[in-house]
């Protein structure tokens, strides 16, 4: 296969899916680093990328090739960078600093077993808490967990405009199986996709600000060469780019950081939601966990028992109202998780004492099954 | 120098980022203005260069400057180089590190962008430890040398900043120190117009750390002894043995024409996809 194969429907694999899915969304440069389950989204890019005269470089590790992908984003590319559970933890230093300098990337990071080197080859979704709060200080993050190989592709695509629109990292967290997994994909049409183009500032030279405190908090951003001259550091800065240690400057940053993520969850959120409101009770899953429980919905509606279904796709920010407004009247909600309890603890903070929330955790490096599912939802039924 | 005082309005982010962090004494203003002059004789367009550092006092340097400047985590200005020298390759790539920055944390990317003769000239400012945080050893400390974390003298062997480079693959290999400035200026000024992976490491003091560790005296001491305990390597080369021995020569010992990478990235796309423009 070569290039995105616009309009067709094909058997592609969920890593596959990914690399033509940065393809589509324009990806200009790629830095990474060799790791199992990722491994894929590398190599199908430095296949494809030198025939559009694109740029792709292996580095020579975790940390460089975040670095690499920084550096290429503030010089104009759109950047783009896919790892696993060890590379992740190396590239925290890179995402916190392109969280601070409000650098736009997408981090893809395919979920394997851990902590340390664990299970390469198999399943986990270990990584959640640390997509949210693995590098030092407070800062965004936002975090889309794919559950198809088709949505590899259009949350790729989602990643890149997401990352331009709040010039921040966006993280793109499929587990192992969905990476690895082989489904139909039916490809749009080329004009179909909205790729959102990079933005400029049309203010004269002298009047830019990099840093610019704008209505929703982002402001366009210029990149080196193009004439406007500007300072990034990832020392705390002031509206200009320069290090700052004035109080009201150092919490307009911050506030800033934080408001232009709070302030539009309602473009970030997005969640799959089934039979939750007919249901007493419902499973909370993301990620490969939603294909059992999907499956598992349909087994026990042949029982004629009613079970929900509430899966958010992006996972951070955490759909907070909804989950409260959706779930609080619930008398049980099972949270499946391939970890020893991650998500649950979110789940348990919104909701009062009266739900009761049921773990079913999996962290052997296989995935839940639906039978599994329906023997829990049976047990609190 | 009044002649040297027009270099400050036009290259210096002179109304807004001073007085700087350095200390009295400190050699880095003086690599500063080597790096300014030697651009300033080349003519560069200022949007044209991007300068990169990583953590340390050399690594303050951007701020001053008024380049496309980038600042990065400790260790790595070497890959956000070039990842920016990818992305966009008209970009004149210059990155300013420590020997700290550059020998221990970011050792790892300053052999692999030698080897790939990654398009970047590194300035290396070797002041033989780490001195924004108190002056600790770094790979670069002298054997028996003073510092915060080597109380009863360094045991462990020092890296050459230019040997390495040079078995790594660097195009350009050179050193300098801020008591010779026009040999300086010089150097640094035929690394920024080659191509590939260019370095210079440049001595200076740290009166204020390693200088007081090791009493080395003041500043001016400490420039006295990079006056006597450094050799040209012309000089060197016509002088017997015994009178250059114990020196730390100094001058070009690398100028290879390898391929840089940019450009090798490009005949790769032209091969495999012919009439592509990158």
């Amino acid at each position: 296969m070569s290039g995105v194969p616009w309009g067709e429907t094909k058997l592609v694999q969920g890593n596959e899916a990914v690399a033509l899915g940065a393809l589509a969304a324009g990806i200009d440069f790629f830095a990474g680093y060799p790791i199992t389950p990722s491994t894929e989204v590398a190599e199908i890019l430095a296949r494809e990328m030198p025939l559009i005269g694109k740029k792709w470089i292996q580095m020579e590790d975790e940390i460089a090739s975040i670095s690499a992908i920084i550096g290429g984003s503030l010089a104009g590319g759109r950047s783009m960078t896919a790892t696993s559970g060890p590379g992740f933890s190396l590239m925290q230093e890179g995402l916190g600093y392109a969280c601070m300098t409000e650098v736009p990337l997408v981090l893809v990071n395919v979920m394997r077993g851990g902590p340390s080197t664990g299970l390469p080859t198999q399943v986990a979704q270990g990584d959640v808490m640390q997509a949210r709060w693995g590098t030092h200080g407070d800062h965004p993050a936002i975090v889309l967990a794919p559950s198809d190989v088709s949505e590899c592709f259009s949350l790729t695509i989602e990643a890149f405009n997401l990352a331009e629109e709040f010039r921040t990292p966006v993280i793109l967290m499929p587990d192992e199986v969905i990476g690895h997994m082989r489904e139909k994909l039916t490809f749009p049409a080329e004009g179909e996709i909205c790729v959102e183009p990079p933005s400029s500032p049309d203010v004269p030279l002298e009047w830019y600000e990099h840093y610019h405190t704008s209505a929703t908090g982002v402001s366009p951003m210029a990149h080196f060469g193009s004439g406007y001259r500007f300072h990034v550091t990832g020392l705390t800065h002031d509206t200009h780019g320069f290090p700052t240690r004035k109080v009201d400057e150092v919490i307009s940053k911050m506030n800033r950081l934080k408001h232009k993520i709070t302030r539009r969850l309602d473009v970030l959120e997005n969640n799959m939601i089934h039979g939750v409101e007919e249901s007493d009770v419902v499973i909370f899953c993301y990620g490969s966990v939603y294909r059992s429980a999907l499956a598992a919905q349909k087994i026990l509606a042949r029982q004629r028992k009613k079970v929900g279904i509430f899966r958010p796709v992006t996972i951070w920010p955490f759909p907070d109202r909804t989950v409260k407004e959706l779930l609080d009247s619930k008398n049980v909600i099972i949270v499946p998780e391939l970890n020893q309890g991650q998500m649950i603890h979110e789940v348990e903070r919104l909701t009062s004492d009266s739900v009761r929330v049921v773990p079913l955790q999996r962290y052997d490096g296989y995935e839940i099954t639906p039978e599994q599912l329906v023997a829990a939802v049976l047990e609190v039924m | 120098m009044p002649a040297r005082l027009p270099y400050s309005y036009k290259y210096l982010r002179s109304k807004k980022k001073f007085p700087h962090v350095w200390c009295p004494g400190c050699g880095i203003g003086i690599v500063m203005g080597s790096i300014i002059r030697a651009i300033d004789s080349l003519g560069w367009e200022l949007d044209d260069i991007l300068m990169v550092s990583g953590i340390g006092c050399t690594s303050r340097m951007p701020v001053y400057v008024d380049f496309n400047t980038l600042h990065t985590t400790h260790g790595r200005a070497l890959a956000f180089g070039t990842g920016a020298k990818m992305a966009n390759p008209k970009l004149k790539v210059l990155a300013v590190m420590g020997d700290g920055d550059s020998m221990a944390i970011g050792g790892n990317h300053i052999i692999h962008a030698a080897r790939r003769n990654m398009d970047i000239t590194a300035i290396i400012v070797n002041n033989n430890n780490y001195g924004m945080t108190g002056g600790q050893f770094s790979p670069t400390t002298p054997q028996g040398a003073k510092t915060a974390t080597t109380p009863y003298g360094m045991i462990e062997p020092d890296f050459d900043v230019c040997k390495l480079t040079e078995a790594a693959g660097a195009n350009f290999v050179a050193r300098g120190d801020v008591y010779h400035v026009i040999e300086l200026d010089g150097i640094i000024k035929k690394a920024l117009s080659g191509s590939g992976f260019r370095v210079v490491e440049t001595l200076s003091p740290c009166p204020t750390n390693f200088g007081r560790a090791n009493k080395q005296g003041d500043a001016v001491n400490m420039m006295e002894l990079l006056r006597d305990e450094t050799i040209n390597i012309a000089q060197a080369s016509k002088l017997p043995k015994e009178k250059t021995q114990g020196k730390t020569v100094r001058g070009i010992f690398v100028d290879r024409d390898g391929m840089g990478y940019t450009e090798r990235y490009q005949k790769l796309c032209d091969r495999v996809s012919p009439g592509v423009k990158k």
